[in-house]
């Protein structure tokens, strides 16, 4: 657990003075020494975290299986992460106790439900700081998410000539949808490229911000490499240019604090199995402006106001994005996963995770011929990497027979491969539940494949 | 040697290592590493099976009535699936191959570990395998 530094504890330094930090009892101290003066502040009780860590452990039912004999270590966070026993609880109760369909009935159940949604909705509006819930669609996940702008998009904005701005480091998801569209509108692909730490060229991305550019679209943390991308300072750019940016938070909104209006994102896109949530589930932000003038993507029950054979008038924000029945435990439940992480505090989980990153960051290194992809400055808790000599998958399987889940392959991320010139990596990407003990085994696993394979 | 003989003594060389798959999986890349070392030549773009994480080339001729397969994969895992293929295939005639039950999939303790897509291409490396044979038996 990082330090925190709350102010309210802080007792103005007297000069000149000498800071040392020690542990006693559990917690840690900072005394600042001057003369003979002697000031003890207690700054954290860092006994806390890890008491937490077996509380939240329990929270999760399956990280007390086995596998193989073994008990599970989850290192593959990234693919998917597990979900507490309140998401589960929601889901269940969902179909015990509330299931009906939605904004359809008069009857109870239908309105209570609707009620439960709509306040999953606000959930995560609050969540993002959205301006109105009415920004929030539901959707099937990221890929979904991104299919629909850069489908919606692309029919009214983009023609020939046109060009999409993407970066090296994107998922296949988002970089199909938008090499579609410009296949069909006879636009240009346009790729920022990264440096070999796997960060991105700003001069770069500047130079490629044209009149002709309509939409950016780019990730705020790599899947394959953990790089955060200031994603900030890449949108202000573009917007210097009235340019919109979409960014895919598939792998942020488990790590960090988002806020959509800080960021000034115009569509910001993510899925709920990813934050601890349900799966077949996941939301589009959309600024207002945007998502009004854009055409609904699927049509059907729920999207239209009224229906003549002649005209159909869209129903409004959100309904015009949410075509059918919608995936309404997935809803409810992926509400019950930022409760549940908001409780725990983000700033928390992020603090944590980056005590993991380095940990196993600094473990990892120790091993003879193994090379990190991926070491940006600014990187979330995922650790990709490569043994010289030996194939990625060799490796997963052997960490696998010992319990270790980490995922290994291309990561959905080829032109990534490419860059790097490898055919896959090992990935092992944490989260708030996995522990510095588990990081231990792990690299006891990865010395014994490497034997083994060597 | 028939096919059921040498499936019945895979299936006792990994009942040696009871349910400690890491040790398991430790055979099966020392099958791998066992395997006749494959003449680059024969490694085509149209003897290669794509699996989903790893590359398996795979060669065959028939002689005398006979198949006899050659192999070689980028991982030692899919070269040590495809070495316990062709110990249990090579040197049988086409109709034996296509017969084969290969029930010792299931016994050698790997089974989830060799499902599906898992496989690294073992589901393709057997179709192959078999394709082969149904060739040389109508040609035949
Ligand atoms: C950065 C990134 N974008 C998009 C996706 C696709 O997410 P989903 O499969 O949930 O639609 C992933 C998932 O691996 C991802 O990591």
């Amino acid at each position: 657990m990082a330090i925190s530094h709350d102010k309210s504890n802080e007792i103005p330094l007297p000069i000149p003075f000498k800071i040392h930090y020690f542990r006693a009892k559990d917690s840690l101290f900072r005394i600042i020494l001057n003369f003979a003066i002697v000031k003890m502040i207690e700054l954290k009780d860092i006994s806390k975290l890890s008491i937490e860590i077996n509380k939240i452990r329990a929270d999760f039912p399956i990280l007390s299986r086995k596998v193989n004999g073994k008990s599970l270590i989850y290192f593959d966070n990234g693919a998917t992460t597990q979900k507490p026993k309140s998401v589960i609880d929601a889901i269940d109760n969902y179909y015990k106790n509330q299931n009906a369909n939605i904004h359809r009935g008069v009857h109870t159940l239908s309105q209570e439900v609707t009620v439960a949604y709509e306040n999953a909705r606000a959930t995560i509006q609050k969540h993002l700081n959205a301006k109105h819930a009415h920004e929030i669609i539901f959707t099937k996940g990221t890929t979904d998410s991104i299919n629909i702008v850069a489908s919606s998009f692309g029919k009214k904005f983009i023609s020939k000539g046109d060009e999409v701005l993407i970066s090296a480091m994107e998922h296949h998801s988002n970089i199909l949808p938008w090499q579609q569209v410009c296949e069909e509108k006879g636009a240009i692909l346009k790729v920022i490229p990264i440096n070999e730490n796997g960060e991105l060229i700003i001069s770069e991305y500047k130079r490629l911000l044209t009149d002709k550019t309509k939409i950016v679209a780019i990730t705020h943390i790599s899947n394959t490499l953990g790089t955060i991308n200031n994603v900030e300072e890449l949108i202000a750019l573009a917007h210097v240019k009235n340019i919109p940016v979409l960014v895919d938070g598939a792998q942020a909104i488990p790590h960090m604090s988002v806020d959509v209006q800080l960021l000034s994102a115009d569509f910001y896109v993510f899925s709920a199995h990813k934050v601890f949530g349900p799966t077949g589930v996941g939301i589009l932000y959309g600024k207002e402006k945007w998502l009004n003038e854009l055409p609904p993507y699927q049509v059907g029950g729920g999207t239209i106001k009224t229906v003549t054979f002649e005209k159909t008038e869209y129903a409004d924000l959100p309904l015009k994005f949410e075509a059918g029945t919608p995936h309404i435990e997935g809803g409810i439940g992926l509400a019950a996963a930022i409760d549940y992480i908001n409780e725990i505090g983000i700033k928390n989980i992020a603090a944590y995770e980056h005590e993991l990153l380095v940990y196993a960051t600094e473990a990892i290194l120790k091993i003879e011929g193994v090379k990190i992809i991926g070491t940006a400055k600014e990187k979330a808790s995922v650790i990709s990497f490569v043994v010289e000599g030996l194939h990625p998958y060799d490796v997963g399987v052997l960490l696998d027979a010992q319990g270790v889940a980490v995922r290994t392959g291309h990561h959905c991320t080829q032109p990534l491969m490419n860059f790097y010139s490898i055919p896959g990596t090992i990935r092992a990407s944490f989260a708030f539940y996995n522990t510095k003990e588990e990081i231990d085994q792990f690299i006891l696993a990865l010395n014994k494949s490497i034997q083994r394979l060597r | 040697m028939s096919i059921e003989t040498v499936e019945n003594e895979i299936i006792e060389e990994f009942a040696l290592f009871e349910d400690n798959v890491f040790d398991k999986f430790g055979h099966l890349i020392d099958l791998g590493k066992s395997l006749e070392q494959m003449d680059p030549s024969l490694k085509t773009e149209d003897r290669l099976i794509k699996g989903c994480q790893a590359n398996v080339w795979l060669y065959s001729e028939f002689k005398d009535g006979k198949i006899y397969f050659k192999a070689d994969a980028d991982a030692d895992y899919a070269k040590g699936l495809v070495a316990m293929m062709i110990r249990v295939f090579t040197g049988h005639a086409p109709e034996e191959i296509l017969n084969a039950p290969l029930e010792f999939i299931k016994k050698i303790g790997l089974d989830n570990m060799l499902s599906m897509k898992r496989t690294g291409g073992l589901e393709s490396m057997i179709k192959q395998m078999k394709l082969d044979a149904l060739a040389y038996k109508m040609k035949s």
